[in-house]
């Protein structure tokens, strides 16, 4: 294990001409190469000649018959000839194949103008943008024309995918989507209850659980958790199927993807946040009610009592409504991504994200509109 | 049998598996299994599918927990090495995976950079040209340094994956099903490529292949694994003289003749 170094001499040959000679002498191995990388590519070509001398080599390894190799190119193509003495058979074998293998290899891609190359990224992702709202429309359309046939029974219902569904999007998010929403609504009520007590008034903070949660916040919260957990979920499924060409196979044995993946998912997703909805509303009831009942000592028979007088029945059937809605579109988001899977496993992780991020958004627009829609509508 | 047992005399063995015990739960996957691999050799290994030889490399490397028995590569026991030195153990060895594992976010180039970047201080351009060597060394067409795994076909993934293994000339090199899922020409063309890096960088090759085309034509010796354990290792002619329904089966049924049978052919105009 040594350290290689060079030793750089001239002869001279009496004639003007200097004759170089460069003595490299230790181990010439990845490890220990660095130190002389720098030095041996420092030296200008020049003189007549170049005898490069492997006598005190120890190791050999391709890095430096690489660098050995490189040298009597560079030298050669500077007009000095070069050649190499007292190799051995093992440096003569590895300087012969690295040079077998010397060829212009592209490392990097290469960069063009600046400017351009912005102006090509963002019309590349105008591009996709567009690309995407179109495949959006063609996946719905293709989606409402399955679950259309379906409901009116021309194509059959996958009974047995749809209760799988029902039990891993609504039966096992009954814990976590209860506990939930159980806390919001003692948030909501010990926060509403700090701002009302300043008026006297803390008994309205029944009106302000009763008709927030039924009306928003059960529905919407519910759909949130759900869409994090589950639109997430189908997209990872239906993505890796189609990298494992599981969706390919479906085709070519004659049954509709649609029809077997995302339809079931879709139907079972908007039955589910339903009863997810209702269940959620009822538990931010309990959540409220419970902190009425121990920090304002408004007991449970009064509690309900007002909120049945002040909660009028339509703030329910709004939140009824909304639910499987937000159901239909937060699984055809999830379904949606991960159909549009391509290539390899870093587009399912690409994908998954994008059904999260974009089934919250929807839903939160779409909680909006409702919102001024009913507003419109004359149910203040 | 003498010969064709799984252990060497002499003292050499760049691996030595003593007494290995693996498996899954219940299930045993290799009993006491014994295994020499000679320097400077390339071994193939061989046996139906579910006879544990993937299990048996991964054990080899460290990515697979033993129950009983021990490993040793370059003489170092594997299981009683300390960070360091199991770093340093791993500089030494290269893996090629059987769909490559290239890192996805990388480029071909930068691939290969990974071990150098990780182990060396050596200065970008030779990196970048030592990266260039390697992807024509393993026959990867001059524009392919750019490229990511995605954009590039399955034979192009493994000689990527052999060029990572390569990066830092390790003494030892495991090769998961090279060939699998290549067309015969570039099948014969890694072969050959395989061959040409032990002759030239003096490997050590631990070779798992179902590919007789590749058996025949650049292993040393073979090593048949079957009922948990390594059955016998020789050459392919001591081989066929060995009593075992599954080895016999394997090497002069219709397959395994007619690999033969090319072998042969192939020498005789040499």
């Amino acid at each position: 294990m040594t350290t290689p170094s060079i030793q750089d001499s001239g002869d001279n040959d009496g004639g003007g001409n200097t004759a170089r000679r460069l003595a490299v002498s230790g181990d010439l191995t990845m490890d220990h190469i660095a130190g002389i990388v720098g030095p041996l590519r420092a030296i200008t070509p020049g003189g007549s000649a170049l005898a490069i001398d492997l006598a005190g080599i120890g190791r050999i390894d391709t890095s430096g018959a690489w660098l050995i190799h490189r040298l009597v190119q560079d030298w050669t193509a500077a007009g000095v000839p070069a050649t190499i003495e007292n190799a051995s058979g093992d440096a003569d074998r590895l300087i012969a194949q690295v040079a077998a293998n010397d060829n212009p290899v592209a490392i990097r891609a290469v960069h063009g103008n600046r400017a351009i190359e912005r102006l090509d990224r963002i019309g590349r992702a105008l591009y996709v943008a567009v690309e995407n709202v179109g495949n959006f429309l063609a996946f719905l359309g293709q989606t409402l024309i399955v679950l259309g046939q379906t409901l009116i029974g021309r194509r059959p219902m996958r009974w047995n995918a749809f209760i799988h569904q029902c039990e891993a999007v609504g039966v096992n998010a009954i814990p976590i989507v209860g506990l939930l929403l159980f806390l919001v609504g003692m948030v909501v009520a010990q926060q509403g209850a700090v701002q009302l007590r300043a008026f006297g008034a803390e008994v309205f903070v029944v009106n302000l659980i009763g008709r927030s949660v039924m009306r928003e916040l059960g529905i919407l919260l519910t759909a949130i958790m759900v869409a994090g957990r589950s639109s997430s979920a189908f997209a990872a499924q239906i993505g890796s199927m189609k990298l494992n060409q599981e969706v390919d196979a479906l085709h070519t044995i004659g049954m509709s993807p649609i029809e077997v993946l995302v339809v079931p998912r879709v139907i079972a997703m908007g039955l589910m946040l339903s009863m997810l909805g209702f269940f959620g509303s009822f538990m931010a009831i309990l959540g409220g009610g419970l902190f009425c009942w121990i920090s304002l000592d408004i007991p449970p028979v009064a509690f309900f009592q007002r909120l049945q007088e002040v909660t009028p029945l339509s703030d329910l059937v709004i939140g009824m409504i909304k639910a499987p809605i937000f159901g239909v579109v937060i699984a055809m988001m999830g379904c949606f991504q991960g159909m549009q899977v391509t290539g390899n496993a870093e587009s399912v992780g690409e994908r998954t994200t994008r059904a999260v991020v974009e089934s919250i958004f929807v839903v939160i627009v779409l909680d909006a509109f409702f919102a001024v829609f009913f507003s419109a509508l004359g149910f203040n | 049998m003498p010969g064709l047992g799984p252990t060497l005399d002499e003292d050499d063995a760049v691996i030595r598996v003593r007494g290995l015990v693996t498996g899954f739960g219940e299930q045993i996957i290799h009993d006491k299994l014994d295994l020499d691999v000679r320097k400077g050799e390339i071994l193939g290994v061989v046996g139906g599918s579910g006879t544990g030889k993937s299990v048996l490399m991964r054990a080899i490397v460290g990515l697979q927990s033993t129950r009983e028995g021990s490993i040793k590569v370059f003489g170092e026991e594997t299981r009683d090495l300390d960070a360091a030195a199991a770093k340093d153990l791993r500089r030494r060895w290269g893996v090629m995976f059987q769909e490559g594992a290239l890192f996805s976010s990388l480029s071909v180039a930068e691939n290969i950079e990974v071990p150098m970047r990780e182990f060396l201080d050596l200065p970008e351009p030779l990196m970048d040209e030592l990266a260039g060597y390697k992807v024509t060394m393993v026959g990867l067409p001059v524009e392919a340094g750019p490229k990511f795994p995605s954009e590039l076909s399955g034979g192009m993934k493994k000689r990527a994956g052999l060029a990572r293994a390569l990066s830092l000339d390790p003494l030892l090199l495991f090769l998961d099903e090279p060939t699998a899922g290549l067309d015969p020409i570039s099948a014969a063309a890694f072969d050959e490529l395989i061959k040409v890096l032990k002759e030239t960088l003096g490997l050590t090759v631990f070779l798992i292949t179902h590919d007789l085309d590749t058996l025949h034509a650049i292993c040393d010796r073979v090593a048949v694994l079957a009922d948990k354990k390594v059955l016998a290792v020789g050459t392919i002619p001591e081989l066929l003289t060995f009593d075992h329904p599954w080895v016999r089966e394997y090497f002069s049924g219709p397959r395994g003749r007619a690999a033969g049978a090319g072998k042969t052919k192939t020498m005789e105009p040499a």
